[in-house]
């Protein structure tokens, strides 16, 4: 077995190092009864070459994005990830080292993580930010939670344009706290009320821009009858590279700002592992969820980088932690990192310009084929009404070799949303790839 | 002219009239090392004896104090927000948690004076 | 000299007498390097992004009208800075890295080969179902080893890490509860002392009432210490197995079936699974749920802190109520099964499916080993163990004599008493050595633990210098030559930070202020 370089020779002496008579002499406290005598019933070990077959051919059964005409996105988007940020995520150091609680052997990981923080901060517009959380649904469930904490209240309410998967995460959750969610009703066209739902019960309003149907949001309203109430406005985003042209939501008053960084560069995997984004304002600092990498010196004076602020964490707080967050998303958040720091201020502006802009013609393609587009106003993400249903139709444009986007109804159910296709278009797509969806939409 | 008295928690309260100082002794802030912050409760607040009145942090822990005696917060030690060393350096001075209006003097009458104190901690190790 | 918070308490020499300054502050293949923010420029771009030509915004009023402050580097200089920030890392693949609990084993390049194959790598969740089947094809490939390997009915497969597939069997758990009509009744979970964090943080999080109970010497619960605490109001019982000791619990049969008798479910921390994996099968000890770590078990990278990924194998009593999305096997194809209504699902964990990425580098993990080879690599992490416990039982203390251990061998400091070194000292030492140091003050019950976990990745000659450079070190105690320790680490990247001033002044982004020189600053000036 290529990956256990213990010799038969090398057991056999060790054993007799220890005392014991054999292997299973280590294994006494298991109860004879419950000792395997064989090893599993699985298949025996194989080659590399022998694995690489196997896998390849599952593999090779999915349709993979780079290959179609490609325009799926509500929540994941397919963009280009520069070559050498996979190269350097593979870097040993990087790969196979563990969380950094050893910080004079871990200074890679830890600056790495501080300038990840900053990043975010300031695409956030936010005051500070975390290393990490797992995703960006998952740190919509955290946001929720840490929000209760602070204002002492138990109420959220849900913007109808929230992805329904983050929906569901805060949901779930909240049925097990017994805390109260409200949820508004899938909303196309953004007209949702949700000033009026606001009330000194509210501990939350949690909003998405773009929202899941590619509609932007002016947020600043919303954060301030949210204040007014003594309630906190959390912005969440799914797609990272709007922050490059649109206002960030620290400018428009939020409290907290959670999101998916998958955009950069991390591609899209099924799913994960993907990087959650987290930022707030300083004063709520202590109430922030996951790890933290803070600026300090050594003994010799020079500058580095430690873990600090764990005392809110569940390996010292226990039952009273902030989280039960153990693991962030290292890898992914240091990808993200280097595709930040190679795109710059320039790189990233210039990178969600052309993404709105193909967008725009992709919408005005649309439109001028006859489809209608539903949004007044999106990034690089909109959706459509489709005569009949639009499951059917996505399955039919897959016969075809194009993967054209997200029907409304695999996110919402059983909400009347069954004719909304929802397309992002980012700087993958080709004048080609854009004609091939235009021509498949119109038939 | 005050008395103060301690728990075997090791907070002590220092008392003047029916308000009390309360903070941790030298040993607390011995024990838990350098301190890096202060979770104080906010004002009015009212506690029974023995509930959480506010945690104490150091690098590597955290603790809970408790109320010596039940009381209400008539102040806290704001300074302690930006300078939680203060703790350590003078923990029955500057280093103080929160002043207490005390609603029930008769229960001093169970914490321990500075002599019992003394050998209490002698008992500790 | 440092106290054991890691304030320096008195001015340590800068470097050592024999060592001369640098121009650069550079020392041959150590190299300082800046913060992005101070090598990087805004108006440089390492990306080449076509231009967007003409077009009309349709952004509303919400175009962005301020800088968002970001520096960007060329490639080459992004290539030099993250290289050189890498190699201030220890890695597994530099050196024996014996955090116990935590379980740095080999990661083979093969699984991110796999990973990366654009049919994986490159396919969104929300594709259309035909067009991935091919990927549900390898979770329920994944799923079934894993049920085999537990003797579960089911796997929730969504989990992003394993705290969070704590969280995932317990609201399965909970749900449960709730569907007998007693999940008002049932308000409190039972978490051993000994236990890791994650799990009273776990059960608070969902709204449990945290009773903790008393564990033995050795961190082992005793069957009688689980009856007492048991009773109408109790949910659950939390169990690590092998614990936080690295002992396997003996009377774990007979705490299950008090569990069961009590009405109550039994949910067991599978964090140290990698000792008994192909060994013994969880669900035969009585376990309800258990999350399993496939960055410990089955090796997918730490990647400096995750990701992780955290399935929980389940019993059929708990099956029905396993988080969405989950996969339906039909007659020739694979289906997916997204939302909860119409279903017992309690609802939903994540975004997606989970965490792709690590599923096919665990598949490839456990092809690569098969059933023969997985049982192996439990019987060599444990081997490896003992054989560290047993060589240096003569000169360090271990806490339970000369017990067999599991997957790894726990000292105390009873042997550093008053010598002046602490497990901290003794532990940045070791980085001098060449080695990460093990766990240490964990766990909670054994005073200046030490928990050295070798797994199975390391050779005999791996493990034969790891443990005289132990002795050397441990001999050095006995004759005093406390420098070493106090000192300690000399030859790292950076000497001993001070913690206190990063927790008491927090800074936690970089602004635009005068900063702490590089050291190769400080040398230009």
């Amino acid at each position: 077995m290529r990956y256990l370089p213990l010799t038969p020779d090398d057991r056999a002496d060790m054993l007799a190092r220890i005392g014991a008579e054999n292997i299973d002499a280590l294994f006494a406290a298991v109860p004879a009864d419950k000792l395997l005598q064989a090893p599993p019933d699985l298949p025996r070990h194989k080659s590399e070459m022998e694995v690489e077959r196997m896998l390849s051919r599952m593999a090779a059964r999915n349709v993979s994005a780079g290959s179609v005409p490609f325009f799926v996105g509500a929540g994941a988007y397919k963009h280009h990830v520069p070559a050498s940020v996979d190269h350097l995520i593979q870097r040993s150091e990087f790969l196979t080292s563990y969380t950094p609680y050893q910080p004079e052997i871990s200074q890679g990981t830890l600056q790495m993580l501080f300038e990840f923080q900053t990043q975010v901060a300031n695409l956030t517009g936010m005051e500070v930010a975390n290393a990490s959380m797992y995703d960006g649904s998952t740190g919509c469930g955290e946001a929720a939670l840490m929000a209760h904490r602070i204002t002492r209240r138990r109420k959220a309410v849900l913007s109808g344009g929230l992805h329904p998967h983050y929906a569901d995460v805060v949901r779930s959750l909240s049925q097990m706290t017994g805390d109260n969610v409200v949820s508004m009703p899938a909303d196309a066209r953004a007209n949702e009320d949700l000033l009026s739902q606001i009330d000194d019960s509210v501990s939350c309003v949690i909003v998405q821009s773009p929202d899941v149907f590619g509609n932007l949001r002016d947020l600043k309203p919303i954060a301030d009858a949210c204040h007014a109430k003594g309630a906190l406005l959390i912005a969440v985003f799914t797609e990272v590279v709007s922050l490059g042209l649109i206002e960030p939501p620290g400018a428009m008053g939020a409290d907290i700002v959670v999101g998916e960084g998958q955009s950069i560069g991390n591609g899209l995997i099924f799913g994960g592992p993907y990087v959650g984004l987290f930022a707030t304002k300083q004063k709520y600092l202590r109430q922030m969820p996951g790890r933290i990498a803070g600026e300090t010196v050594d003994a010799e004076g020079k500058r580095g980088w430690v873990l600090t602020l764990s005392t809110r964490e569940q390996h010292i707080r226990r039952e009273k932690a902030t989280s039960n967050i153990c693991t962030n998303s290292g890898l992914c958040a240091l990808a993200f990192s280097i595709h930040m720091t190679l795109l710059g201020e320039t790189g990233l502006r210039r990178l969600a310009r052309l993404n709105h802009a193909n967008a725009v013609k992709l919408a005005d393609a649309l439109t001028a084929a006859g489809v209608e587009v539903v949004n007044d106003t999106f990034f690089n993400e909109f959706t459509v009404r489709v005569k009949g249903d639009a499951t059917a139709l996505v399955e039919r444009m897959a016969a075809q070799g194009v993967l054209g986007g997200v029907p409304a109804s695999r996110l919402s159910p059983n909400a009347g949303v069954d004719d909304l296709l929802i397309i992002a278009s980012t700087e993958v797509n080709t004048d080609e790839d854009r004609a091939a969806l235009v021509a498949a939409l119109k038939q | 002219m005050s008395t103060i008295r301690y728990t075997k928690d090791h907070e002590y309260i220092s008392v003047d009239g029916d308000v009390a100082i309360v903070g941790i002794t030298d040993y607390a802030q011995a024990q838990l090392g350098d301190v890096v912050f202060v979770e104080l409760p906010t004002m009015g607040k009212s506690f029974k004896k023995g509930e959480q009145a506010a945690v104490v942090e150091s690098v590597k822990a955290a603790s809970e104090v408790y109320a010596p005696v039940s009381g209400e917060v008539v102040e806290i030690n704001s300074e302690l927000e930006g300078a939680p060393a203060l703790v350590n350096e003078d923990s029955v001075g500057k280093g103080w948690f929160v002043k207490l209006r005390i609603t029930d003097q008769g229960e001093l009458g169970a914490l321990m004076d500075e002599a019992a104190y003394a050998d209490y901690l002698k008992t500790l190790d | 000299m440092l106290n054991n918070q890691g304030r320096p308490t008195q001015p340590v020499e800068a470097v050592a007498p024999h060592v001369r300054k640098t121009f650069t502050g550079h020392r041959a293949l150590a190299m300082e390097e800046g913060l992005i923010f101070e090598i990087g420029r805004a108006e440089v771009t390492g990306v080449d992004v076509d231009d967007a030509g003409e077009f009309t915004p349709r952004l509303g009023k919400l175009e962005r009208t301020t800088p968002i402050d970001l520096p960007g580097l060329s490639e080459p200089e992004a290539m030099r800075h993250y290289v050189r920030l890498s190699q201030k890392n220890y890695a597994i693949d530099l050196g024996l890295y014996p955090l116990g609990s935590c379980t740095m084993k080999h990661n083979p390049r093969l699984n991110e080969r796999m990973a990366r194959l654009p049919g994986f790598g490159d396919i969104h969740p929300l594709q259309p179902v035909s067009t991935v089947q091919g990927a549900l094809e390898l979770i329920d490939t994944l799923a079934d080893w894993l049920t085999e390997m537990t003797g579960a009915s089911a796997v929730a497969m969504s989990p992003k890490a394993g705290a969070h597939g704590e969280a995932c069997g317990m609201m399965a758990i909970k749900a449960a509860l709730e569907a007998r009509g007693e999940g008002a009744q049932r308000r409190v979970v039972l978490v051993p002392e000994s236990a890791h964090g994650t799990n009273p943080a776990t059960a608070a999080l969902i709204g449990y009432d945290v009773r903790p109970i008393p564990a033995r010497d050795d961190g082992t619960v005793s069957v009688e210490a689980a009856q007492a605490a048991l009773g109408p109001e109790v949910a659950a019982l939390m169990l690590t197995n092998p614990n936080t000791c690295g002992l396997f619990e003996p009377e774990v049969v007979a705490i299950a079936q008090a569990v069961h008798a009590a009405g109550a479910y039994f949910y067991c921390d599978g964090a140290n699974f990698n000792a008994i994996v192909g060994k013994v099968r969880p669900m035969d000890l009585g376990v309800d749920a258990m999350h399993i770590n496939l960055h410990k078990t089955f090796s997918t990278p730490h990647g400096g802190g995750g990701p992780g990924a955290g399935p929980v194998v389940l019993s059929a009593a708990l099956a029905p109520f396993a988080p969405v999305p989950f996969i339906r096997k039909d007659a020739d194809k694979f289906a997916f099964v997204e939302h909860a209504e119409g279903t017992q699902s309690f609802g939903r964990m994540t975004a997606f499916h989970g965490q792709m990425g690590m599923f096919v580098r665990a598949m490839s993990y456990m092809l690569s080993h098969g059933g023969d080879g997985i049982r192996q690599a439990s019987e060599d992490a444990v081997l490896n163990a003992n054989y560290i416990r047993v060589c240096l039982s003569d000169v360090m203390s271990a806490p339970f004599g000369d017990k067999p251990c599991m997957h790894e061998a726990l000292f105390d400091d009873r042997w550093l008493k008053g010598t002046g070194v602490t497990t901290l000292d003794f532990a940045k030492a070791m980085i001098d050595e060449g080695y990460h140091p093990m766990t240490m003050y964990f766990p909670l019950v054994v005073h200046g633990a030490m928990l050295i976990e070798p797994t199975e990745s390391e050779s005999k000659a791996s493990l034969d210098l790891f443990i005289m450079a132990l002795r050397d070190l441990a001999f050095s105690v006995q004759k005093g030559e406390t420098e070493r320790f106090s000192g300690a680490p000399y030859y790292s990247p950076r000497r001993r930070l001070d913690e206190t001033r990063a927790a008491r002044t927090p800074v936690l982004r970089w602004t635009k202020r005068k900063p702490i020189p590089a050291a190769n600053q400080i040398a230009a000036e």
